[in-house]
């Protein structure tokens, strides 16, 4: 008896141990981020660092503005471009494809999220790109490009978060539309898509948390210059580019600004992360 | 919560309600004005007079006939209705008399919200359903001569869950009204205003106009649910099961408020309770196994069925 | 009958005195209701004209409907297409030769270390996942605050960008322990990276095991981790499986977390000379690709890379179908 006893007692503490392994981790990163980021930002200084609009490393001048600028402006155009497109699949899906037609979409876009973003990088690189040098001013590496390219990989997030938050929508509620004389359409625009709005605003800020994260797929159509850029056919620089492009070589301060920009899209990730909860929050109370 | 319908009811709330039904079956005539003219029973006299001094005809025919010869504003003929291979409906005909209320009543299963729901074709959205037979709503064929959204329109509905949608009061009743065009803010507040007061909760709600319809309390939801039926004018009120969902005071609420509606509207309701049939319908019909086994005015129905089965039903020997 | 009489002609007289106050019903046609104001009128009539831009409306809407629909399976299609188009023409032997050369790009090691890599990832991630989402389905108490906190900390964790992995990896496995650019520290911050996923995953298919299950467990006098091992577990199975294909897809398909952690050499591990070749630096096949196809000069058979990934992604999201597929009916049986 008492060996199971301790049997049991050593099992609770191996899973209390392994469900610690997530705040663990959490922590380390925080911690490592932190104290390599922060010595450098107070180095450069947090306002030089933050709104420079200068980064020449060879001069140790790191000034991230343009960077912040292009990974809001990238986020902001994958929005433009992502968001209404999914959200009319999700509402296809949900409420107007056939069986058949959605037993094809669905595992469509399923596939669809799990293409890596190589793929998606390296399809941008040779398809948009030179459409976009071809048809429009600029060298094709633009603001433009990876905004439609991150469009199109938020696709998925967008569409499965937005339908099950569509699916979820109580059948009575399109009934009672319905049952008042409201066509189809007029009873999934006016009431189910209202009555989702929490589920499909928290699929549209995953979107944005993926597209504002989001590396390889950026930096292979983006262009990356480290400046404002003037027009959607200049090239970009995101935060994350940044990171990837120069962390191969750079030693000391330099480094120290690299991981430093990694802190800020760290916070930026966090205050998303948080701004999801707040909706999930405000939905559950709401249903 | 139906034993305490059915042990309260007859003292405290029936001879209020429909005293005339309750009284008439065991009490003679002279003694129901008393009966009627007590509490709200000036307001059950009311309805139905205009529909009496409206049309000469019927006020001759109630001076001779023995049943009262309402119009009929809406009929079903020879109506067959089958999901995929299971027969659900059974060549039924059944005539709804203006301005009266008609209870569905009948075990569960027996094909009654069926009727209910092909009567405004919510039934459309069931896959695999298929009706034969017409329904006829003032001399049109509902599922041939009339747009489905006018038809629902016309034949409001009012389920058997609340089903407010999950937006403001306002909202609610205004989205029948702005469905079908109007627009003008003068023209919703008005409408606004008088279906909820038409649905007895205008003065509950006057002060929650922009609160959320989901925070009322589910008697409050139902009668929201009716209110937003009433701003799109319908001329029939299907009702299903529309109280089986809520606590007694609340049910007793809304069977008040059918008493008034009939004034208005064509009632059609679906009911479990027939203690309740008894108390608001004027006709009932008996469903049993997807067929219509006897209508007919309710009292007819409860004291003098003619078929052994309805009165075993009433009796409460099953369902 | 007679009460019917009875109740009608009750009505009648009362009709009489009340008649005028309700006299609006006498103008009402045969389809009319009682009084009818200005609003029944509005709505029958605007009702009618009302339907035709309703129509109009509707069959617009449809259409956007329809063609968001379209523009995203034209997206899939055209990504798919172009790259098997262009790349199963360059599957040729060559690309799967075991050695990697500077002439002769074989994807063969790059193919391996994936394995490797995922694999040694899984290994880490999916134990402390599992034994995780037990404690928190099985063990702890209600309203605990740690339960709370890991609930917070596995949300923080799955909206991290793979790249503040790498950038952790780096600082923390490669620097800070000293492995080097190693397959061991790509395989820890990969872990990492899954772990919510797996957690996530393995609570949601313990949840969905019926509490009977516990309770015949308990009832019978085992344990509770008997019980869990026993009754819960087995029935939660292709769920959890589902969580770990869908893990293995972002393993197989990462690159940010990885090209600072496991570097890019294009060699498989030298494991005949023991464990240190944990230590060396590996290429997966996703990073291989990003490489190929920065370097610009082996086009074709990059396209060919592509498509070898998206088989693999394929083959992995028809596995995890076809496990859900079985969990569905294992439930309805």
């Amino acid at each position: 008896m008492s060996s199971s006893h301790l049997k049991e007692r050593a099992a609770q503490v191996l899973f209390g141990i392994a469900a610690g392994a997530s705040v663990l981790a959490v922590v380390l990163i925080c911690v490592f981020l932190f104290a390599n980021g922060l010595p450098a930002m107070a180095q450069i200084g947090l306002p030089e660092f933050l709104f420079g609009t200068t980064w020449r490393p060879a001069n140790d001048i790191y000034g991230i503005f343009p960077m912040i600028v292009g990974s809001v402006y990238v986020t902001a155009g994958a929005i433009l471009v992502g968001v209404p497109t999914g959200l009319l699949t999700a509402l296809y899906l949900s409420r107007f494809a056939s069986g058949r037609v959605a037993a094809v979409l669905k595992p469509g876009v399923e596939l669809l999220a799990g293409i890596p973003s190589v793929v998606y990088g390296f399809f941008g690189l040779v398809v948009m790109v030179p459409f976009i040098r071809d048809t429009m001013p600029g060298r094709g590496l633009s603001l433009l490009a990876a905004a439609v390219l991150l469009g199109i990989m938020i696709l998925p997030t967008v569409i499965t978060v937005a339908r099950s938050a569509l699916d979820a929508v109580p059948k009575k509620y399109y009934e009672g539309a319905l049952a008042l004389g409201a066509d189809h359409e007029r009873s999934v625009f006016r009431v189910v898509v209202p009555a989702a709005t929490s589920g499909i605003v928290a699929g549209v800020v995953l979107g944005v948390g993926r597209a504002i994260g989001e590396t390889m797929a950026v930096i292979m159509v983006a262009g990356n210059q480290p400046i404002i850029p003037d027009s959607i056919f200049d090239g970009v620089r995101t935060m994350t580019a940044n990171i990837v492009l120069e962390m191969g070589y750079a030693a000391d301060l330099h480094r120290g600004a690299l991981v430093a920009t990694g802190v800020v899209l760290f916070v930026f990730i966090l205050l998303i992360t948080a701004l999801l909860n707040a909706i999930k929050k405000r939905g559950e109370v709401a249903s | 919560m139906n034993n305490s319908l059915l042990e309260k009811k007859p003292a405290t709330y029936l001879p209020k309600r429909q005293g005339g039904v309750k009284a008439g079956r065991t009490v003679s005539p002279r003694v129901l004005k008393p009966a009627t003219g007590g509490f709200a029973g000036g307001a059950v006299k009311e309805h139905v007079a205009p529909v009496v001094t409206a049309e000469p005809g019927v006020t001759a025919a109630l001076a001779t006939a023995s049943e009262p010869a309402a119009p009929v504003k809406m009929s079903v003929r020879d109506l067959n209705l089958y999901y995929r291979d299971f027969q659900a409906l059974k060549g039924i005909n059944l005539e709804f008399p203006q301005n009266q209320v008609t209870a569905l009543i009948g075990p569960s299963g027996c094909g009654k919200s069926t009727l209910l729901k092909s009567l405004n074709r919510m039934n459309d959205l069931v896959a695999g359903c298929r009706v034969e037979g017409e329904i006829i709503l003032d001399g049109q064929d509902a599922y041939r001569d009339v747009d489905v959204n006018s038809l629902r329109r016309r034949v409001g509905m009012v389920f058997q869950q609340p089903n407010p949608f999950p937006m403001s009061v306002y909202d609610n009743v205004a989205f029948g009204p702005r469905t079908h065009g109007v627009k003008k803010r003068a023209d919703l507040d008005d409408i606004v205003e008088q279906s909820l007061r038409d649905a007895a909760i205008w003065d509950e709600l006057k002060d929650r106009l922009k609160k959320n319809a989901l925070g009322l309390s589910g008697g409050q939801q139902q009668r929201l649910c009716i209110a937003r039926a009433l701003a799109v004018r319908p001329e029939v009120l299907l009702m299903d099961e529309a109280t089986s969902a809520l606590d007694p005071l609340s049910t007793a609420k809304i069977e008040d408020l059918v008493g008034e509606l009939k004034r208005k509207y064509t009632v059609v309701m679906v009911t479990h309770n027939m203690l309740q049939a008894l108390r608001v319908s004027d006709q009932t019909a008996f469903f049993l196994l997807g067929e219509m086994v006897e209508a007919g005015s309710t009292d007819d129905i409860f004291t003098n069925p003619r078929d052994s089965r309805t009165a075993d039903y009433v009796a409460g020997r099953f369902g | 009958m007679s009460a019917k009489m009875t109740r009608a002609c009750a009505g009648a007289g009362a009709g009489d005195a009340a008649g005028g106050g309700a006299g609006g019903g006498a103008g009402a046609p045969a389809g009319g209701s009682g009084a009818r104001d200005r609003f029944d009128v509005l709505l029958a009539e605007h009702g009618e004209r009302h339907q035709q831009k309703r129509r109009v409306a509707a069959a617009l809407l449809r259409l956007v409907v329809r063609a968001g629909a379209v523009l995203t399976a034209g997206v899939l299609l055209l990504l798919i297409g172009f790259i098997l188009v262009n790349g199963v023409p360059y599957l040729t032997p060559s690309l799967f030769a075991w050695e990697y050369t500077s002439t002769n790009v074989s994807l063969m090691p790059a193919l391996i270390n994936t394995l490797l890599m995922a694999g040694l990832a899984l290994l880490m991630a999916v134990p402390v996942g599992v034994g995780s989402a037990i404690y928190l389905v099985e063990y702890a108490p209600r309203g605990s605050r740690f339960v709370a906190l890991v609930r917070t900390t596995t949300e923080t964790l799955q909206g991290i960008p793979s790249i503040i992995y790498g950038l952790f990896g780096m600082l923390f496995f490669v620097t800070a322990l000293g492995w080097g650019l190693s397959l061991l520290a790509g395989a820890c911050t990969l872990a990492i990276m899954v772990l919510p996923v797996v957690m996530r995953t393995t609570e949601e298919a313990l949840h969905a095991v019926p509490d009977s299950y516990r309770e015949g467990g308990f009832g019978l006098g085992a344990g509770r981790l008997r019980t869990v091992f026993c009754c819960v577990l087995p029935s939660a199975v292709p769920g959890i499986l589902g969580g770990v294909v869908l893990a293995l897809g972002r393993c197989v398909g990462e690159v940010a977390a990885l090209i600072f952690t496991a570097g890019s050499i294009a060699q498989i591990p030298q494991f005949a000379e023991g464990a240190a070749a944990l230590f060396d630096s590996t290429r997966t096949l996703a990073v291989h690709m990003y490489v190929l196809a920065s370097e610009g000069l082996h086009v074709n058979e990059t396209y060919a890379t592509a498509v070898v990934l998206l088989v693999m992604v394929v083959v992995l999201n028809l596995a995890a179908a076809a496990v859900v597929k079985k969990m569905s009916k294992g439930a309805r049986s």
